[in-house]
């Protein structure tokens, strides 16, 4: 077996030296992109104040994104965020399906899923520091007890490869599935007719699985990580802790001064 | 050689093992919820499904591992 016949092939080369070139995800994940925003401005244009046709489905999706964001990153972060999110969904949910036309899966490369997964892990660093501060985030690591710090440094760290692995990883897993389905079915044909007869139909509930109804739920996933993550990063330390911390040093401060009084006195 | 093979086997059969157990006991604790309050169905749905799927990354971790082991036959 050769790795090498797994990965994207590449199909544009720039220049004679043959390290600058686009793979086939990279070519469809932009022409995807650029699919995506044309529809979302033709389905953006033209509103009126009673939805008709395409409205209506538009305003249910947008609606159900604002109040995800909502319900997972509280209200003031919602409407800034919203968006972000909503667009992430619509473009993983297509880069999953490809398979349904044949195509290779965006997300079947791990370098697609790993731009997304850094692009996510920036998102949630950034916004947790300009949200609390550096100290802030730093009093957040070291939540319940100081030692905690080399427990999150590690999460935080592993959060991203293990985001962009489980895409990767399911999407690639159903695509050689369905692959070996295929070769198994022309072989299987092979022996009693010259076309493929059996390739056609028998596919199916393969695609089913793997082209619709997994790659919803790790669209889905991955979005709600990156939430769930982001959230958990702007929260902050949790009060009790604070609490515990400011009475801790109050009665530091107390057996400070009562030290200095009785150096005074004697 | 052949240990590659075998290998790669172990890794996937012992990595869907541990998963399977794992997403039984999660299955059954929601179940038990869903039946004793048949309302939150939806919602524990959607916890049910998204607890499974980052148990799944176990599987998936073993399954790139034995895609590599393979690549080296």
């Amino acid at each position: 077996m050769n790795l090498n016949e797994l990965g994207a092939r590449i199909i544009v080369y720039f220049g004679d030296s043959g390290k600058v070139f686009l793979s086939e995800s990279t070519c469809y994940a932009i022409i995807l992109a650029i699919i995506i925003a044309i529809l979302g401005i033709w389905l953006g244009s033209n509103l009126q104040d009673v939805p008709k046709g395409k409205q209506v489905l538009v305003e249910l999706f947008v609606g159900w994104i604002y109040k995800f964001t909502e319900e997972n990153l509280g209200k003031e972060f919602a409407r800034s965020f919203a968006p972000y999110f909503g667009s992430l969904l619509v473009w993983l949910v297509f880069a999953n399906s490809l398979g349904l036309i044949g195509l290779r899966p965006i997300t079947a490369d791990v370098s697609v899923t790993a731009g997304l997964a850094a692009v996510s892990f920036l998102l949630i660093q950034v916004n947790a520091v300009r949200h609390l501060g550096i100290k802030g985030r730093i009093d957040e690591m070291c939540d319940p007890f100081h030692f905690m710090i080399i427990m999150e440094l590690i999460s935080e760290l592993t959060f991203p490869v293990t985001l962009a692995l489980r895409l990767f990883g399911n999407i690639f897993g159903g695509m050689i599935v369905v692959d070996l389905w295929l070769n198994l079915m022309s072989t299987i044909s092979a022996t009693f007719c010259p076309i493929p007869i059996l390739r056609c139909v028998t596919v199916i509930p393969l695609n089913l699985f793997f082209d619709m109804f997994e790659p919803l739920i790790q669209a889905y996933i991955f979005t709600i990580l990156t939430a769930i993550n982001m959230k958990r990063g702007m929260e902050g330390m949790s009060p009790e802790t604070a609490e515990k911390r400011r009475l801790k040093k109050e009665k530091r401060q107390a057996r400070r001064q009562e030290k200095k009084q009785i150096a005074q006195a004697g | 050689m052949g240990l590659i093979a075998i290998g790669a086997g172990v890794c996937m059969g012992l990595a869907a093992c541990g998963v399977g157990i794992g997403q039984g006991i999660v299955a059954n604790g929601a179940m038990h919820g869903m039946s004793r309050q048949p309302e939150i169905m939806g919602k524990m749905l959607v916890n049910m499904i998204l607890a499974m799927a980052i148990m799944e990354t176990a599987l998936v971790f073993g399954l790139i591992i034995s895609i590599i082991l393979l690549g080296r036959m």
